[in-house]
């Protein structure tokens, strides 16, 4: 075995212990920005509709009354064993939205990644190779524009246009509800649901229903992958050995491609994995304009119901997501880089 | 004291890059015009609120005539009415005013923050510096939306939806950008000559941090600041649009009037949607392009020297 | 130069490539940069040819010229003969069929010149299979070991990865890419710059070996004179976009006749070294050179005719020189034209006045 591949499992187990840390460090700062600081979750949430008594019984069951330490060592164990808590306002298990309702921020991100890709990459690409053109700067002017623009006004425009030209084509939600009623539970994903009820005509219908979303969020992370590849197309075609694979007859197409372009995107793996916080920060906003039943809607009602644990055990979640993308991505770039494995 | 000669420098700083800035060629120059250009006129309509806005912000009748809902633009409304009964044009005005409000104070709240933050600990470094590096880390690599959430969240409880709590909820977000890049250079900029050498001759640490390193840690504030006010804009007017910014009765919010113009644009009528949008993105675009601009005029490196076709002339005549 | 090649063919095989009067000229902001202006070079089958100079006086253009490896917006013109064709006339795509399989070419930096992201095996592959596209996996994997073989690689190594070798290595695994495809001109841009003491003289034993091992011609870059000593044939002093001398790298050493080649000799450090000597002045801006002999602003021996008119190439001995000074110590015909004024030796404040002028 060459030394290179059998370095990868090490760097692997080697970058997986780190994720113990930075996860503690996460779970730290969620404790402190949402226990530490004063104020009572309880009555912040039911106040008005409890008497004392009730109020001072559920602060115990809580465990509000004890001291911080104590709380916040039983948060790190109630993370440890998957344990999110159960919401105040209406006392659900924070783990059972994430079941329910994580399902649909997934398929919404994923596609969202589908539509960037497919938009952004062959236009990064294509600005990066034709540098200082007037193609070139109109496809970053995209790029601004695309970034620029809050999400949910693209979102709304969009709604706006198709009402407006392709009556009928649905706008808001995740499915018709007579697709929610015939499509069995089974994964929490309700598109895989209907695949394996092998269900077509729900099928399509969840299909219509993500192609706006998917495609507003996805037009917010391709102004990023625009940026991005065209930069790190750049950059590559001044490399040294793409001049050197010139130098030994390569065509230039495949010099673009085998040298210029896989290089390029070594890097901007990388930055995609960091634009997860930019694809969370845009699913939130995404689901609020389309109504979308995912994580995010969920997020902003138990904000505005001043629900605490609620608050605290989805952003734990979405902490725990973060350290879990950040590693899976480094895996992804020491497979397609092998200088990273050193 | 030192002050005079130090403001000096900073003065004649300022100057050089404003000279620089203006010789830039090409792209560059013009983005940022046109980025200060469309800036500066926000920044007027902040200003001047008042006399530009023909209603208040929260005025839905006039000499005891109600405004009419949702109506198109016409004769005493420019862009026509919202579903509040609000003067769309005066909103929209009356938002620049909290949107720079909030953006600037934000900004320089957490840039002040953020580089004293990286000034110290890059300068201190050990323990306090590991631990500030850890915590930042942590923070950055949160989603800004929803570090902004959770703030607005809390602040809510104490201090109530105000102008203030949405720039305090916004600061945190932008603290790690520049205590990362003041931390970083302070660090490379202890070892530098002079600092040792003013370390040697017995400055005090606060001396050594004002004097020496502030002026040199501090020459990429401007672009991350600039960038950030584009990010802050648009962090403010989505808290808006969640409905978790600013009540429409304290202070004109682009955002929350784009998640009352949700409806109207399920209904067909986008024009409640419209202006306050394109105020945004307007903003955004323009406060980029300054960035980027000042980016590439204050790293040139970043540019490339121009190649031109070149049309080899005829040979010289031979001289028989 | 007429007789140069009646000489030429008496005598040596026909050359394999031929650069007549070529031009290259990179645009800028400020106008275009006459980085090659008028160069003639030949190259034999099986000769190393070294190409010496000052760093920016074009000898790295002239090099990249000749495979047509040039920035966008850069013209060429004059004649470049490869074998039969003239490349400047050549359609791109054909010009780009002959790089690697024609003139091939080596580079100053090892280590950023192979794509880290793909394997040796996959560099070499790559290479054979866009030239010769009927080869089968099997024999490329043989011509390529062999390749290796010969640079002193180990076939064991082929599945590596560029970060896996040391500098010198690196250099080792361009030439054994560049010699694969069997090219007829290698053209070696400071192939030991950037590498240290030891591994250069190792690269120049085996660039010395390959001289004598095959008909491939090497025209070697470098500012380091030692080493033409040690590997090249014939030599070409290159000043300010121009060829100033060619011969015989051991006669234009033991007796050169362009001002410019003597101080450049003089410069070098050696074991009789008692004094620093450095010419004086920086090479001129190629935007706008000097007229009449780009040198003569350095030169010790300028007289007044280098100032107004350009000396052509003249021939003593096996040596080729453009060179004022030469023509009129070696009494020539071109040196018996010149007026009395002409020959005359100016001071220095009458150059700048001329050249103000």
């Amino acid at each position: 075995m060459s030394p290179a591949s059998g370095s990868l499992p090490r760097y692997i187990a080697v970058r997986l212990l780190l994720v113990l840390p930075m996860m503690w460090v996460l779970l730290t700062m969620v404790f402190l920005l949402l226990r530490v600081a004063p104020g009572d979750p309880v009555t912040a949430a039911v106040g008005d509709k409890l008497g004392p008594e009730e109020l001072a019984a559920r602060r115990a069951a809580l465990g509000l009354d004890r001291p911080l330490v104590v709380q916040y060592l039983e948060y790190l164990g109630d993370v440890a064993r998957f344990d999110f808590g159960a919401t105040i306002s209406d006392r659900r298990p924070v783990l059972d939205i994430i079941a329910n309702q994580g399902g649909a921020t997934l398929t919404l991100t994923l596609g969202a990644f589908l539509f960037a890709c497919a938009i952004g990459i062959p236009l990064g690409r294509l600005a990066g190779r034709r540098r200082d053109s007037a193609l070139d700067a109109g496809i970053r002017l995209v790029g601004v524009v695309s970034y620029a623009a809050p999400i949910f006004w693209v979102g709304i425009m969009l709604v706006g246009l198709v009402v407006a030209y392709v009556p009928g084509w649905p706008t808001f939600g995740i499915a018709d509800s007579e697709t929610l009623y015939y499509v069995p539970d089974r994964t929490g994903i309700l598109l895989l649901d209907a695949l394996l009820a092998n269900d077509g005509v729900s099928l399509v219908d969840i299909l219509q229903h993500h192609v706006l979303p998917c495609f507003t969020l996805g037009l917010l992370l391709s102004g990023v992958i625009i940026r991005l590849v065209r930069i790190n197309v750049i950059r590559a075609l001044d490399e040294d050995y793409v001049e050197a694979a010139r130098a030994r007859g390569i065509p230039e197409r495949r010099v673009v491609r085998r040298h210029a372009f896989r290089n390029a995107l070594v890097p901007v793996i990388t930055v995609i994995g960091l634009q997860f916080a930019l694809t969370l920060s845009g699913a939130i906003l995404t689901e609020r304009t389309f109504n979308w039943p995912g994580l995010g809607n969920e997020l902003v009602t138990y904000v505005t119901a001043r629900d605490y644990v609620a608050v605290q055990g989805l952003v734990t979640f979405f902490a725990l997501a973060i350290v879990v993308v950040s590693v899976l991505v480094d895996i992804l770039n020491a497979l397609v880089d092998p200088r990273v494995r050193y | 004291m030192s002050t005079p000669a130090h403001r000096r420098r900073t003065g004649g700083r300022v100057r050089a890059t404003a000279r620089r800035a203006w010789r830039t060629e090409g792209l560059a120059r013009w983005i940022l015009l046109v980025g200060l250009v469309v800036t500066t006129v926000f920044v007027l309509f902040a200003l001047f609120a008042p006399w530009i806005a023909p209603y208040g912000f929260d005025q839905n009748s006039s000499d005891g005539v109600r405004f009419p809902k949702t109506s198109g633009p016409g004769p005493g409304h420019l862009l026509g009415t919202n579903d509040q009964f609000y003067d769309i044009f005066s909103r929209v005005v009356w938002g620049a005013r909290t949107a720079v409000l909030v953006v600037v104070l934000s900004v320089v709240l957490s840039a002040v923050i953020g580089v004293l933050l990286g000034l110290v600990s890059g300068y201190l470094g050990g323990w306090f510096d590991r631990i500030t590096v850890f915590l930042m880390d942590a923070l950055y690599s949160f989603p800004s939306l929803l570090l902004a959430i959770v703030f607005s969240f809390m602040l809510r409880e104490r201090i109530g939806g105000s102008i203030l709590a949405a720039a305090l909820s916004l600061t945190a977000i932008y603290i790690p950008q520049y205590f990362r890049v003041v931390r970083n250079t302070t660090v490379a900029a202890r070892q530098a000559t002079y600092v040792e050498a003013a370390e040697a001759l017995g400055a005090r640490p606060i001396t050594v941090m004002r004097r020496y390193l502030l002026p040199n840690v501090t020459s990429s504030v401007p672009v991350i600041g600039t960038l950030n006010a584009a990010d802050a804009l648009g962090t403010l007017a989505a808290l808006g649009f969640l409905g978790l910014g600013i009540p429409p009765n304290e202070a004109a919010d682009w955002g929350y009037d784009l998640s009352r113009a949700l409806d109207d644009v399920a209904a067909g009528d986008l024009g409640p949607a419209l202006w306050p949008g394109l105020a945004i993105i307007l903003l955004v675009t323009a406060l980029t392009l300054v960035g980027e601009g000042l980016s590439e005029t204050l790293n040139p490196t970043l540019r490339r020297p121009r190649r031109t076709a070149v049309v080899l002339p005829a040979r010289p005549e031979e001289a028989p | 130069m007429t007789a140069d090649r009646l000489v030429a063919g008496e005598q040596d095989p026909a050359p394999v490539l031929e650069a007549r009067d070529l031009r290259v000229w990179y645009g800028t902001d400020r106008g275009p940069v006459r980085a090659v202006d008028g160069v003639d070079l030949t190259l034999r089958p099986g000769e190393v040819v070294g190409l010496v100079g000052e760093s920016g006086c074009g000898k790295s253009t002239l090099g990249r010229a000749l495979l047509g490896l040039l920035p966008p917006g850069t013209a060429r013109d004059g004649e470049l003969r490869f074998r039969d064709q003239d490349l400047l006339t050549l359609r791109p795509r054909e010009q780009h069929r002959l790089r690697g399989s024609g003139i091939g070419m080596i580079f100053q930096d090892p280590l950023t010149r192979l794509n880290p992201v793909m394997r040796i095996s996959d560099h070499f592959a790559e290479t054979l299979k866009v030239h010769e596209p009927g080869l089968s996996d099997a024999e490329v994997q043989a011509r390529s070991v062999e390749a290796l073989r010969l640079m002193g690689i180990p076939p064991t190594r082929f599945r590596a990865y560029p970060h896996e070798f040391s500098g010198g290595m690196r250099q080792r695994l361009m030439i054994a890419l560049a010699l694969v495809l069997r090219p007829a001109v290698v053209v070696a841009d400071e192939p030991t710059t950037a590498l240290d003491v030891l591994v250069e003289a190792q690269i120049i034993r085996i660039l010395h070996d390959l001289r004598a091992a095959s008909d491939t011609a090497f025209l070697l870059i470098t500012h380091n004179l030692g080493i033409i000593a040690e590997a090249c044939d014939r030599v070409a002093v290159m000043y300010a976009g121009r060829i100033v001398e060619v011969g015989p790298a051991r006669e234009v050493f033991a007796d050169p006749q362009h001002s410019y080649t003597r101080e450049l000799l003089a410069s070098t450090i050696s074991l009789r070294t008692t004094g620093l000597h450095s010419i004086p002045g920086a090479p001129p801006d190629l935007v706008e050179p000097p007229a009449g002999c780009r040198f003569h602003p350095r030169c010790p021996d300028a007289l007044a005719v280098c100032t107004e008119r350009a000396p052509r190439p003249g021939r003593v001995g096996g040596v080729e020189v453009a060179c004022w000074a030469a023509e009129v110590r070696h009494d020539t015909a071109a040196a018996a034209a010149l007026t009395e004024a002409e020959r005359r030796h100016p001071h220095r404040g009458e150059i700048a006045d001329a050249d103000e002028a």
